[in-house]
């Protein structure tokens, strides 16, 4: 037997014994999701148990490093630990902007220092973090951003508003963007953490049209942040800040788009009966297994280096372009059923509330616009893009 | 899904080199076209086809052949697609050789295809939208044979063609996949009238009347009333072929698009300045991308015999022949009055893609099979 194999049995073996049967039940929601954090309730003694185990291994975070809180998997066993949860039907122990943003910032460009103690709080799931990214006057324009932080010696003093912050009022601490100088635009930011519970910050929660709260208005009212608290150099933010959108992008790309193929598809959850609407479905379903196919091979180039840098733009663009159709037909195929809000029958509206919030995925992460800039000046070098 | 191996990259390098060269607009589907050349193709590139072992890609090394798959098929028609480059490589060495593998025609014809000499041609169509089920050419038991009455069209390269693999109907009725029935029917035969055309992309495809052509037991290929099985593989490694020509095809329109974009100037600009330009060139960028991928997908799928190879190939030839559509048209209207003209190349693409989006079905067909294939 390979060592890969050895890996495998064992791993199946853990799982078995360890994955609670109710963390084996398909999501239901964004809300069965285990955030986890100071303040997390779990919803259950399943849940609290579920992400022990694996932070226990470091399979929170499979491929970090041991010394980080990591399970030091190789690519291959990664791989493998993910097949045999999918087997089961495992959910993920924990969902966090640490894992899937913060984490891979800092492994590329935090000291030894910040990757031992943010990097194990992110893989036991103790802190949950937000992203103060956006503000009013700077959403596609970021670099435009102007939340200040001025040296003071020993500490930060930060002033300003972020918005469109996830979860923000649910968080324990935010990596920030900020403005440390006025001289250049992209080369005067700076990439701050601090705790959310320090003296001046403050949440509003923003009520989106599909009648949930995901996001935040985040204010900083004279902010003091500890200096060693940034990330990368003074004024070097914006690397720190485009490699993370890379990541953000990856993600958002891939969401509810696996590469099964059969839960990306539409005709056999809607079993349209009008023939129009069953020719519709049908394209759709087309392009989504196309997609689905896009996925993998996106997946096995970027990890074996062979993909486009910013190729993660071209995939967020088709990725969320294709879910917001997916939501259209969607509601043509609920009818009148699909306009209901509350009722249980409705599942307090989940296909019209799920459309209307799909209606952001091509705007948060960079609009679908600023995607095709990117492929147009980056991968297809146009002349002025 | 994988990448591809060293090999497979050395294949594709190998193809793209040879048709970018050999296989140009200019020195074949301009040439031949302005010659009036009744095959459509040249047989002198057929043979250097031969030569580099690509007659025989997908032909099992026991006969001689490299003994490849759809996926290496897929790397070399996706340079013949982006080169425009007319051969018979997809009917004979992709389609036609699937049909007959495995059975005693092909001790008699893989020989030939090997060596380049031999085309062979596929006859399925008996209307004017692919409908392979729908087989009703009579084939009538007579003495140790069959007599075969009625008519095909759309044989590409069925003037040219040595053999016409034929699907015929033994029992059953049109509608019913049981009861087809493949022969293997040699050109110039008694009663086989061909009346070959040029299609709209110079290619030449050809009407075919069957008037009591008699024909012995043994041009039967496979088994008597199951010639679904042969078929549907040819027809699989077909789209999933066209697909990849497909994406061959996008690609070349696509590269003419953005030269043109990055030198065109109109008021005092590059036109590629132009943001409305701009996002459309970067969406079909992103569409070929996933055109590519499907095709991968399926090429892949029949390599494996993944079981669920033929919804692969749909899905492939359906996004294909979607997105080389959007290419040619964004081709044409992004060139401007050039690229109405018949001396610019940008119009070839449209008409290849015409043909290709066509064979082995449209669109529409492949929708409708991913639907039914998902039971709906």
């Amino acid at each position: 037997m390979t060592d890969l194999e050895t890996f495998r049995t064992e791993t199946r073996a853990w799982l078995e014994a360890n994955c609670p049967a109710e963390m084996r039940q398909p999501m239901r929601s964004e809300a069965d999701a285990c955030w986890g954090g100071r303040n997390w309730t779990f919803q259950s003694d399943a849940q609290r148990q579920w992400l022990e185990a694996m932070a226990g291994r470091g399979w929170t975070v499979p491929d970090w490093p041991k010394d980080y809180g990591g399970g030091g998997l190789s690519p291959a066993e990664a791989r493998v630990l993910k097949e045999e949860m999918a087997r089961i039907g495992a959910r993920p122990p924990l969902t966090s902007f640490g894992i899937s943003m913060l984490g891979p910032a800092l492994l590329q460009f935090g000291t030894e220092e910040q990757k031992k103690h943010y990097l194990g709080q992110i893989a036991r799931g103790e802190i949950r973090w937000c992203q103060g990214y956006s503000e009013p006057g700077a959403g596609s324009d970021l670099a435009g951003l102007q939340t200040k932080a001025e040296d003071k010696g020993d500490h930060w003093l930060v002033n300003g508003q972020k918005v469109w912050t996830s979860y923000a009022d649910k968080a324990d601490w935010i990596f920030c963007l900020v403005r440390t100088s006025s001289e250049s635009k992209q080369g005067g930011i700076s990439f701050l953490l601090f705790d959310m519970e320090t003296p001046g910050v403050s949440t509003k929660p923003i009520l989106l049209i599909s009648g949930s709260s995901p996001f935040c208005e985040t204010f900083f009212d004279d902010v003091k942040v500890p200096k060693e608290q940034i990330v990368g150099e003074v004024n070097k933010g914006w690397d720190v800040a485009k490699y993370l959108l890379g990541h953000e992008r990856e993600m958002i790309a891939g969401m509810g788009l696996g590469a099964g193929g059969s839960s990306v598809t539409l005709g056999p959850v809607t079993r349209p009966t009008d023939p129009l609407l069953r020719a519709e479905i049908a394209a759709f379903d087309v392009d989504a297994l196309a997609f689905a196919a896009m996925s993998e091979r996106f997946a096995a180039m970027w990890k074996a280096g062979e993909a486009h840098p910013a190729s993660p733009s071209m995939m967020k663009y088709a990725g969320t372009e294709l879910n917001k159709r997916r939501n259209e037909l969607m509601m043509a195929a609920g009818g009148s059923d699909a306009l209901e809000w509350d009722s249980e029958r409705s599942r307090k509206g989940a296909t019209p509330r799920s459309w209307l919030r799909s209606k952001g995925n091509s705007i948060e992460g960079g609009t679908s616009e600023i995607q095709l800039n990117i492929v147009a000046k980056h991968i297809l070098r146009l002349p002025g893009a | 899904m994988t990448l591809l191996t060293d090999d497979q990259k050395m294949l594709q390098e190998t193809a793209a080199s040879f048709l970018a060269e050999e296989g140009s607009i200019g020195k074949q589907l301009r040439h031949w076209r302005e010659i009036g050349c009744t095959d459509g193709f040249g047989h002198d590139l057929w043979k250097q086809f031969a030569e580099l072992g690509l007659t025989g890609i997908c032909i099992p090394e026991s006969h001689g052949g490299l003994g490849l798959g759809a996926t290496e098929a897929a790397l070399v028609l996706e340079e013949i697609g982006r080169n425009l480059t007319p051969s018979p490589f997809l009917t004979t060495a992709v389609a036609g050789a699937r049909a007959i593998e495995g059975t005693a025609h092909a001790d008699r014809w893989f020989p030939e295809i090997l060596s380049g000499e031999a085309v062979l041609a596929l006859a399925v169509e008996e209307g004017p939208r692919h409908a392979p089920d729908r087989t009703a050419l009579e084939a009538k038991r007579q003495g140790n044979g069959f007599v075969l009455n009625g008519a095909k069209q759309f044989v590409v390269q069925g003037g040219s063609a040595d053999m016409i693999v034929t699907a015929a109907r033994t029992a059953g009725a049109p509608g019913e996949r049981d009861g087809i029935t493949l022969f293997a029917i040699p050109k110039a035969t008694s009663g086989l009238n061909t009346d070959s055309q040029s299609l709209v992309d110079s290619s030449k495809a050809a009407r075919l009347t069957f008037d009591n052509v008699s024909v012995d037991a043994d041009a039967v290929i496979g088994e008597v009333d199951a010639g679904w099985g042969p078929l549907s593989r040819a027809l699989s490694a077909g789209g999933a072929g066209a697909a990849a020509e497909l994406v061959g095809v996008a690609s070349g329109a696509s590269a003419m698009i953005l030269d043109y974009l990055r030198q065109r100037k109109q008021f005092g600009k590059l036109i590629g300045e132009f943001q409305a330009l701009q996002h459309r060139a970067a969406h079909l960028y992103s569409e070929i991308e996933i055109a590519r991928a499907a095709a991968f997908k399926a090429a892949q799928a029949l390599d494996s015999s993944d079981e669920r190879a033929e919804l692969h190939v749909s899905v492939a030839k359906a996004k294909a022949a979607d997105v080389a559509g959007l290419a040619v048209r964004e081709g044409v209207q992004m060139h401007g009055g050039i690229g109405m003209t018949d001396e610019h190349d940008i119009g070839l693409f449209m008409k290849r893609e015409a043909v290709l989006g066509e064979l082995f079905g449209d669109v529409y067909y492949h929708r409708n099979r991913v639907a039914e294939l998902s039971g709906y």
